[in-house]
C-alpha cells in the first residue's frame, strides 16, 4: 500500500506508550502504572487524512544498549525493521532520564518524532516545557501531548503526516563524545560505511562495536544469513 | 572485510571505560537540554506521592495495608458476585426448560439432547454464571489499583522477604498478574532480568490462584466453610477463607523458591532495581470499561471454548458403556483408591485430569460426573449443589482438600505451553508440572491423615 | 558553605543529597545503574527505607529507584550538605 506507514512507539517504561497506542488505535493494550507490563509487540492501525498508519507498541526500555531481551527487541525493530517514523514517548515529569533515551534513538535512525507525554501532570507540578527550543536543539519535531486526556493528538498526527510526506525533514542531533572516543569512531566509521552503506547509521554502528555489543553482531549475522537464503531461494 | 573483523578491530582500540563515558555524556547532554528547555514556575514541590508512600510503605502500616487491600479486593469480588451469579444461574436454568421443550417438540433423539443440552449447554453456562460476575468485578478493581501505581509499592515492601529466599522482589508483580491469569503472568516474568530469579518466578507462579480457580474456591468456601453464616457476614467468612488459601499459596511460593535456590537454582541473588513511579489517578471510566468488558470477555470466550468440548466429552464418557458401567465410571473406579488416600475421590481426580486444558472446567466436570450417577437431574441452587456433594460423602475436609489441590496442582495447559515458550526447556517445563503436582498430593494427604488421626472426620 | 565527605548511598540518611563519585560494580548491574542515571557526577537524594529496612528508595534523574543494600553499598559519593 502506498499510503500506509509504520510508526513505532519507543520510550522508557511507564511513559504512556500503551495508553497512546490504545487512544490512537482504539485497541485495548494492557496499561498500568509499573515498569515492564508490555511484553509483546502489539500492532494496530489508525487512519488520518489520506494515510493509514500501522502503530507498533514496543516494550519500554531504560536504554537501547541491549542489556536485556526487551532492549534487543526494541533496538532490532528500530534499526532493522526500519519503521517510517519512530515516535519516542517521553515522560514530561522526568525529562532528564527520558531525554537520555531519546538521544540514543536519534543516533540510530533519522525519522524521529519526540512526543512529550503526561503534559497534564507536568503542568500540575509547575513544569513548563519549551518544545520549540527542544525541537531546535534535537533537530526533530517535538510535540507535547497527554495520551490519557487525548490532548495534542491533532498536532501529533499532523506532524507525522508532514514527516512521512516529506514536508518536514529530520536532522537528528548527534551527541558528541570525548575527543578520544570521537577519534576511535572516525577510525572505523568509514570501513563500516563501505560495508553497510547507508542502510544503517555508520556512526551508531561504530559506537556499538566499540562498546562490544555482541548481541548486535549476532543479530547482524543472523539477518545476513537470512537474507542470503531469501536471495538464493528467489 | 566483514562485520566480525570490524568488531574485533573496534574491540582492539576500545577501552572498558567506554560505556561509562558514553552514558555519562548522554546524561550531561540531557541535563543541558533540560536546563534550556524546561522551567519551573511553582516553587513548592508536589508531595502527594511522598505523603502516600509514607503510609503505603510505612514500617508499621505497610504490611497491614497490603493485607487489607487483598482482603478488600476479594470481599468486593465475592460479595458483589453473589447475586449476579445466582441470577445468571436461574436465567440459564429457566432457558434450559424451553430448550428442552423445543427438543421434545422436534422429537430430537435423547442422545442429541444429552450432548447438546446436558453436556454443552450446562457445562458452558455453568462456567459463565460462576466465572463472569467475579471476573467483571475483580478485573476492574485490580486494574484501578494497578493503574494508580500501588503494585510497585508491594514489590518494594516485599523485596526483603524475596531476597531472603533467593528470589526477586519483582516476583510479587508477576504473582499479582497471576491472580488474573497464570499464563499471562508467566510471560510478564520477563521484567525480572536475571535468568535464575526469573525461573523461580515462572516455576512458582502457579501457586497464585488464577481467576479460573476462584470459581471453585469461592463456591466450596461458601458452601462448606461459611455455611452457618448468612448475608454479608457469609461473604466475609468466605473472603477470610479465600485470603487464607491465598496466603498459604504465598507461603508455599516462598518455601519452593527457597528450596529451589538452595538446590537446582543455586546462586546468589543478582541485581535488583525497581522504579517507584508517582501515583497517578487513572481515568476511572476508561480503565473500568477496558478491563471489565474486554478482559472478562476474552477470558470468558477462552473458557467457554475449552468448557464446551470438555463438557461434551464428559457427557459422552458418562453415557457410553463398556460392559454394564460407563467409561466414566471405569475411570472413576480406577482413580478412586488414590483419591481416597488424599481425602478426595475418583470423580475429583478425574475432574482435575480432564481439567488440564483450563481450570474453569474442573467443577462443571465434577458435577456432571456426580450427576451422571445420581438421581438428581437439575441443579437449581447452591443448596442442591451442596446436597450433591454431601450425597457423595463430602465433609469439610473434602472441600478443604479440593481447594488445596486446586491451589497447588499443576498449571493449566496454556500456562505450560507458555512456560515452555519462555524457558525453551523441556526439563524446566516438566519441573513446572512436577513440583506443584507433588505438593498437591502431599499437602491434602497430610491434612486428611491428620484429620483422621484426630478423629475429625 | 558546602562541606563534603565520602559515604556510600547505603549509609545515607533520609533527605541526604549525595554526589556520586564511584560505582564499584561490574557487568549488567553497572550498566543498568548507568542507564537509570546513577552516573558519576549525578546527585542522588535518599528518599526512604522499605518497611523491612532494605531496599532503599533513591531519587535520581527525576525518578525514584529502589536499590538493595548489596548494590547501594557499592555506590559512593560525597555528601552534599546545604547549611
Ligand atoms: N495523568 C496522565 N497519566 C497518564 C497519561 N498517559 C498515561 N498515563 C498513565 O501512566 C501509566 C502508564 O501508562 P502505560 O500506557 O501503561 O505506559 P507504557 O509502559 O509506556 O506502555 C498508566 O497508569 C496511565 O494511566 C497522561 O497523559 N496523563
Ligand atoms: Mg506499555
Amino acid at each position: 500500500m502506498i499510503n500506509s506507514y509504520r510508526i513505532a512507539l519507543a520510550g522508557n517504561p511507564n511513559t504512556g506508550k500503551s495508553t497512546l497506542f490504545n487512544a490512537l488505535t482504539g485497541l485495548r493494550q494492557h496499561t498500568g502504572n509499573w515498569a515492564g507490563k508490555t511484553v509483546s509487540l502489539a500492532e494496530g492501525t489508525v487512519k488520518h487524512k489520506d494515510k493509514t498508519y500501522q502503530i507498533i507498541d514496543l516494550p519500554g526500555t531504560y536504554s537501547l544498549f541491549s542489556n536485556s531481551v526487551d532492549e534487543e527487541v526494541a533496538r532490532n525493530y528500530i534499526v532493522f525493521e526500519k519503521p517510517d517514523v519512530t515516535l519516542v514517548v517521553l515522560d514530561a515529569t522526568s525529562l532528564e532520564r527520558n531525554l537520555n533515551l531519546a538521544l540514543q534513538v536519534l543516533e540510530m535512525t533519522r525519522n524521529v518524532i519526540v512526543c512529550i507525554n503526561l503534559i497534564d501532570e507536568a503542568e500540575k507540578k509547575g513544569i513548563n516545557i519549551n518544545e520549540r527550543i527542544l525541537t531546535r536543539k534535537l533537530g526533530v519535531p517535538v510535540v507535547k501531548i497527554s495520551a490519557r486526556n487525548k490532548i495534542g493528538f491533532p498536532m501529533l498526527l499532523d506532524t507525522i503526516d508532514r514527516l512521512v510526506s516529506g514536508t518536514i525533514e529530520c536532522n537528528p542531533v548527534q551527541t558528541t563524545y570525548s575527543e578520544e572516543i570521537e577519534e576511535k569512531i572516525t577510525t572505523i566509521e568509514s570501513k563500516i560505511r563501505s560495508l553497510v552503506g547507508n542502510s544503517i547509521s555508520s556512526r551508531w554502528l561504530a559506537l556499538r562495536l566499540l562498546d562490544g555489543d555482541e548481541a548486535l553482531l549476532n543479530e547482524f549475522n543472523r539477518r545476513l544469513v537470512l537474507n542470503d537464503q531469501v536471495r538464493r531461494e528467489a | 572485510m566483514n562485520m566480525k573483523e570490524l568488531y574485533s578491530e573496534a574491540q582492539a582500540i576500545s577501552s572498558p571505560q567506554l560505556r561509562d563515558d558514553i552514558v555519562q555524556q548522554l546524561y550531561s547532554r540531557s541535563r543541558e537540554l533540560c536546563d534550556v528547555g524546561v522551567s519551573y514556575t511553582k516553587t513548592k514541590a508536589d508531595t502527594r506521592t511522598e505523603k502516600l508512600d509514607a503510609i503505603f510503605t510505612s514500617k508499621i502500616w505497610g504490611f497491614p495495608i497490603m493485607l487489607t487491600m487483598l482482603g478488600v479486593v476479594f470481599y468486593l469480588t465475592i460479595a458483589g458476585a453473589n447475586i449476579p451469579s445466582s441470577m445468571l444461574a436461574e436465567f440459564f436454568g429457566w432457558l434450559e426448560n424451553y430448550i428442552t421443550s423445543a427438543f421434545q417438540f422436534l422429537h430430537a433423539p435423547d442422545w442429541l439432547h444429552g450432548i447438546l443440552v446436558l453436556g454443552l449447554y450446562r457445562g458452558s453456562t455453568w462456567v459463565i454464571s460462576v466465572m463472569l460476575p467475579p471476573m467483571a468485578i475483580f478485573f476492574p478493581t485490580f486494574a484501578l489499583l494497578e493503574n494508580y501505581g500501588y503494585l510497585p509499592r508491594v514489590a518494594f515492601n516485599m523485596d526483603r522477604l524475596f531476597k531472603f529466599v533467593g528470589a526477586h522482589g519483582k516476583q510479587s508483580l508477576t504473582m499479582a498478574m497471576g491472580f488474573g491469569c497464570n499464563a499471562a503472568a508467566v510471560m510478564s516474568s520477563r521484567i525480572i532480568e536475571s535468568p535464575r530469579e526469573r525461573m523461580l518466578a515462572i516455576l512458582t507462579n502457579n501457586f497464585v490462584p488464577c481467576n479460573g480457580r476462584w470459581g471453585t474456591l469461592i463456591v466450596l468456601a461458601s458452601l462448606f466453610m461459611a455455611a452457618s453464616f448468612t448475608g454479608g457476614f457469609k461473604s466475609l467468612v468466605t473472603t477470610g477463607v479465600i485470603v487464607g488459601i491465598v496466603l498459604f499459596g504465598i507461603v508455599v511460593t516462598f518455601f519452593v523458591s527457597w528450596a529451589l535456590s538452595k538446590t537446582l537454582l543455586k546462586g546468589v541473588p543478582t541485581h535488583y532495581t525497581l522504579e517507584l513511579p508517582p501515583y497517578r489517578r487513572p481515568k476511572f471510566f476508561d480503565t473500568v470499561i477496558r478491563s471489565s468488558l474486554t478482559k472478562s470477555w476474552t477470558v470468558l470466550v477462552r473458557a467457554v471454548k475449552v468448557a464446551a468440548p470438555a463438557a461434551i466429552l464428559t457427557w459422552v464418557f458418562a453415557n457410553i458403556h463398556i460392559g454394564d458401567t460407563s467409561i466414566l465410571l471405569h475411570a472413576v473406579g480406577f482413580l478412586d483408591p488414590f483419591g481416597k488416600m488424599l481425602g478426595l475421590d475418583g470423580y475429583i481426580m478425574l475432574a482435575f485430569i480432564l481439567g488440564l486444558p483450563a481450570n474453569e472446567i474442573v467443577l462443571p466436570i465434577l458435577l456432571m460426573g456426580y450427576l451422571s450417577t445420581g438421581s438428581l437431574t437439575e441443579v437449581d441452587s447452591l443448596v442442591d449443589l451442596k446436597q450433591i456433594f454431601l450425597d457423595h460423602g463430602w465433609t469439610w475436609v473434602t472441600a478443604l482438600n479440593v481447594m488445596l489441590f486446586s491451589l497447588l496442582h499443576y498449571p493449566c495447559g496454556t500456562t505450560l505451553v507458555n512456560i515452555y515458550k519462555e524457558t525453551k526447556s523441556k526439563k524446566w517445563t516438566f519441573l513446572a508440572f512436577l513440583i506443584p503436582t507433588v505438593l498437591a498430593i502431599l499437602v491434602p494427604f497430610i491434612v486428611y491423615q491428620t484429620a483422621k488421626l484426630f478423629g475429625w472426620v | 558553605m558546602v562541606k563534603s565527605n565520602k559515604i556510600s548511598l547505603f549509609q545515607g540518611k533520609k533527605g541526604n543529597l549525595i554526589k556520586i563519585s564511584s560505582i564499584s560494580l561490574e557487568g549488567v548491574m553497572r550498566r543498568r545503574l548507568l542507564d537509570l542515571g546513577f552516573v558519576p557526577g549525578a546527585i542522588v537524594e535518599v528518599i526512604k527505607k522499605s518497611p523491612l529496612g532494605d531496599p532503599i528508595a533513591f531519587r535520581v534523574s527525576q525518578t525514584t529507584i529502589a536499590l538493595r543494600k548489596e548494590e547501594s553499598m557499592k555506590i559512593e559519593g560525597e555528601l552534599v550538605n546545604h547549611d
